[in-house]
């Protein structure tokens, strides 16, 4: 590889571009990770696209899409094992996504229902747990995953440091999604609440019939902008030594033949983030504006 | 307008039969933290009697049928609703709510749900109905309040008026024993009050037991059996409308009645 | 009457019917869950450390660092300080990083926001491609990209690049500039500046005092610049100019004299400032414009005159609106910030939650104080803000 200097190497992202993408996933199970891409798309596109024929199981698909993606990559089951420990790159930095959005949302839902509980304790429970959480940096968070987290599971148990850190950033999201849906369920007037009482259905009923389902689409931008927020987040594994598509360029660059390419590397991972969180903030402001031009579907 | 009515309310309430009271109030008080609402109310409605409600704003009318489906809790005193007390108790509350229907000034339709799904919505959740059973029943509701083509438009796309159409048939879907009306035209414009007023005082001439909050004085002479004077939390005044505006008692309702009729 | 259906026979499903005792029996599953998560955490703990013959402590503390800190502006600190100075250090640059990064990032933002007002197309494009293609990169490859642009494309030390007047060098090793030497008089300087910004409140009292007797209006900004800075520069010139440069020079193999600034410390305050002020360009923004356009015409239509309108009418407006974001982006800063350690900027996390932690082994106790340090400053701005807040919602009353 004999890059001259002047002039940007790009054969240097060329000759690193399946390091980048699987990590080190073993070679002929890359099929799986594959078939984990093309899963993830369909399922996105069930779920943003509108009017879809049978949107509802679009819906359960992209509800289950994350276990079925979990067995995929990581095997049993008939499949052939792979630890997470080989998982790397921009794979990592999708599956730290995906998790996040996907299991953040509904505990930030139910996080944000008890912060408007009328019961005193379980309000107080969900304050000081939102407030906690986003009073400190992500990389705090990723630390205690990393080091403190030991001490506090049983003795002699340990679990997965890719499982410990997609538990944190799944809680850490969820504390924002959990401040955007109250200001969604804010948003509605108390009369929504009094006709769904006066027509004598239940707090649950009530609340998934009537208040979710409007809270969440004034919801939906703040949503989309906190996982713009969770996605860019993601790179913070880096710090905690885990090797996402960041981490694994930064360790290419300590190799004497790619020394001095650093702006090409930087220049390309900022477009790899750019061009996904663009399209979501595309995404949500289209929303935005289909949103305020009211309900007259 | 009372002359359009066939039925002029008997003014009679005499030798009322306890087995006939379907709404009894006994010694009623409750309070917005210091601030005391409602003072000792007693009221009696029996089967089929309609009731209007009316009085200066703040003076507790609507929290008082807002307390009837326990919208409002009451501190002090009994509400006994068709033979169940209102009490902590949730099965109550929910049977209650799900015999008595209510219809609120500001429609409180469900903007996100077509017409035809916020009718059909309670008798399939709350009544556990077949889903194309309840939406037969619904459409056979949006028909007595003559929409029955607006059913897959959102609320959002219609009138107040058929907005407030709307509203009542998604409380008479549930089959209520009680129609509650807390200022259902007060939010409508002035040609779209008659359509209102019309669908209630069909629903009156069925025989259903209505207690409305409202300042229509042409609406409560033509349907209702007595009028309800409230001012202050307390119950002023409570008589047959043509007593009640012809030959009030109290100051308080003069003074009010001149109000009202001379703005 | 009717039959009434309400009576469970079993009084526990009675209590779980009942309104109030079913909150009660909701808080105390709570609160015994709660409890039961902390006991079980608490028993684990006490278990691990004690297989690790490990205790909880904060003594700690006193031991000696034993590391140095290269970037320790404010206090004297050498390896053999304690782990607590080693702190302190790292809590003061962490603050030295989010305040001067919270302004350059206000300054920047608002500046970029205004550009988006722009109705010229150029300025407007170009402010939108920088603003969207900033915010939507995470902080942590801007930090790097910055850090690296620095040490890998600025010359080294001896061939620092002369960014004018032989005064400012930029080098791979930092920021070179000069710095102020207070020669004695200097003092009256001083107090002439306070003495002149005292007088300008005095005088901006007295200026609405006339304005609401009298209506007279006085062009109140222009003579409190005025005073300020002619009382002080009268003053300076008096005093014989009591005020000389300690210029950086190039001695052997380093810059001696003048202010430095470390590459570390650049690197993490540019890139949290322009991200960052990104976010605040929007929130500026969308600020002006949820400012209606009929108060603006209603405004004009009174006759007030363009900056008028902008004074008294679109900013006080504007700012209700921009404030609560414009705060939960100096937070997003602040906690930002703690990226320092993948530069090696030695704030409070790579020190404390760092360094010190990897050499004592005190993971709980290190990680409870950083967080505990972070919480503070969190609820501190939030706190100010609030108060910001309401007092600006009071004045406009």
């Amino acid at each position: 590889m004999d890059a001259p200097r002047d002039g940007a190497c790009w054969a240097f992202i060329r000759g690193s571009f399946e390091l980048f993408v699987y990590g080190w996933y073993p070679e002929p199970e890359r099929w799986r990770v594959n078939l984990s891409f093309l899963l993830l798309v369909i399922a996105i596109f069930g779920v943003l696209k509108d009017n879809l024929p049978g949107k509802k199981y679009w819906l359960w698909f992209a509800v289950f899409f994350p276990f079925i993606a979990a067995w995929l990559l990581v095997g049993g089951f008939g499949l052939v094992p792979v630890g997470t420990q080989k998982i790397g790159g921009i794979l990592l930095t999708i599956i730290v996504g995906v998790t996040g959005i996907t299991f953040s949302l509904p505990l930030g839902i139910l996080l944000a229902l008890g912060r408007r509980s009328h019961l005193p304790v379980l309000r107080a429970v969900c304050v000081v747990f939102i407030e906690f959480i986003r009073g400190v940096p992500l990389i705090t968070l990723l630390f205690v995953a990393s080091t403190m987290l030991t001490y506090f599971l049983p003795p002699g148990s340990s679990f997965d440091l890719l499982m410990r850190v997609l538990i944190m950033v799944t809680i850490f999201a969820a504390a924002y999604i959990a401040e955007v849906v109250r200001g969604g369920l804010q948003g509605l007037s108390s009369g929504q609440y009094e006709a769904a009482d006066a027509l004598g259905l239940t707090y649950w009923k009530a609340h998934r019939l009537i208040i979710l389902p409007q809270a969440l689409k004034i919801s939906i931008p703040g949503i989309v902008n906190t996982f713009i927020g969770l996605y860019k987040d993601s790179v913070l594994v880096l710090i905690i030594g885990m090797m996402d598509i960041l981490g694994l360029g930064r360790a290419r660059l300590n190799d004497p033949l790619w020394l001095g390419l650093a702006p090409e590397l930087y220049l390309f991972i900022a477009l790899f983030f750019f061009l996904c969180c663009f399209s979501m903030a595309r995404y949500s402001l289209g929303l935005e504006k289909k949103l305020r031009t009211g309900h007259k579907q | 307008m009372a002359n359009e009515i066939s039925d002029t309310p008997s003014a009679e309430a005499t030798s009322v039969d306890s087995s006939d009271l379907i709404i009894s109030i006994k010694e009623m008080h409750k309070w917005f933290d210091d601030f005391h609402v409602l003072k000792d109310i007693n009221l009696d409605v029996r089967r089929g009697e309609r009731i209007v409600i009316c009085g200066p704003s703040g003076s507790g009318k609507s929290t008082l049928i807002r307390c009837i489906n326990r919208l409002e809790q009451h501190q002090k005193g009994t509400i006994i609703v068709d033979g169940t007390e209102l009490t902590q108790d949730l099965k109550n509350i929910e049977i209650i709510r799900s015999e008595v229907g209510m219809v609120f000034q500001q429609f409180n339709l469900f903007p996100h749900l077509t017409v035809l799904e916020n009718v059909a919505l309670a008798p399939i959740w709350v009544r556990k109905m077949p889903r194309a059973e309840a939406e037969e029943n619904a459409m056979k509701y949006l028909e007595r309040v003559k929409i029955p083509e607006q059913a897959s438009k959102y609320p959002g796309q219609l009138s107040g008026g058929q907005q407030q159409r709307v509203a009542i048939a998604r409380s008479l879907c549930m089959s209520p024993r009680i129609m509650l009306f807390d200022e259902p035209t007060s939010a409508l414009d002035p040609e779209m009050i008659k359509e209102v007023l019309d669908v209630m005082i069909e629903l009156a001439e069925s025989g259903m037991t209505m207690l409305v909050v409202t300042h229509e004085m042409g609406f409560a002479t033509a349907v209702a059996h007595r009028v309800i004077f409230m001012d202050g939390g307390e119950i002023i005044e409570e008589n047959t409308p043509q007593e009640f505006f012809t030959n009030p008692e109290h100051d308080r309702t003069k003074l009010f009645l001149s109000q009202i009729l001379h703005h | 009457m009717k039959d009434n259906s309400s009576q469970a026979s079993n009084p526990l499903t009675r209590l779980w019917r009942n309104q109030e005792s079913r909150g009660v029996i909701i808080q105390i599953i709570t609160i015994t869950l709660l409890f039961a998560i902390i006991a079980l955490i608490g028993r684990n703990v006490v278990i691990n450390l004690a297989a690790l013959d490990k205790e909880f402590s904060f003594t700690f503390l006193t031991w000696p660092a034993a590391y140095d800190i290269g970037f320790s502006p404010f206090l004297e600190y050498t390896s053999q300080s304690t782990h607590l100075k080693a702190a302190a250090v790292g809590l003061l640059n962490t603050l030295l990083v989010a305040i001067t990064g919270c302004i350059f990032a206000s300054i920047l933002g608002f500046t970029l926001g205004i550009l988006r007002l722009s109705k010229n197309w150029l300025v407007n494009r170009i402010a939108y491609t920088f603003v969207e293609f900033m915010r939507n990169v995470p902080v942590l490859i801007h930090i790097l990209a910055i850090y690296s642009l620095i040490i890998t494309l600025m010359p080294p030390v001896k061939k620092a690049l002369d960014l004018g007047g032989g005064q400012f060098f930029i080098s791979n090793r930092g920021f070179y500039m000069p710095s102020p030497v207070f020669e004695p008089g200097a003092w009256m300087v001083g107090v002439a500046m306070i003495v002149a910004i005292l007088s300008v409140f005095l005088f901006r009292r007295w200026a609405k005092k006339v304005q609401d007797n009298t209506g007279k209006i006085y062009p109140v900004f222009w003579i409190s610049i005025g005073i300020i800075f002619g009382l002080t520069g009268i003053v300076f010139i008096a005093a014989g100019m009591p005020l000389s440069w300690d210029v950086p020079a190039l001695k052997g193999f380093n810059f001696k004299g003048g202010m430095a600034i470390k590459p570390e410390f650049l690197a993490l305050w540019l890139a949290l400032s322009y991200y960052t002020a990104c976010f605040i360009a929007e929130i500026v923004r969308a600020g002006i414009l949820a400012v209606s356009h009929g108060q603006t015409e209603a405004s004009k239509a009174l006759g007030l005159r363009n900056n008028r309108v902008l004074q008294l009418v679109v900013i006080p407006q504007a700012l209700r609106i921009i404030i609560p974001p414009l705060s939960s982006q100096y937070l997003n800063l602040t906690k930002n910030s703690s990226l320092a350690i993948a530069i090696g900027y030695m704030d409070i996390t790579a020190t404390l939650g760092g360094i010190s932690l990897m050499q004592t082994g005190k993971e709980m106790e290190t990680m409870i104080l950083v967080m505990g340090v972070y919480l503070l400053i969190s609820l501190c701005i939030s706190g100010y803000m609030n108060w910001f807040n309401r007092r600006i919602k009071l004045t406009e009353r």
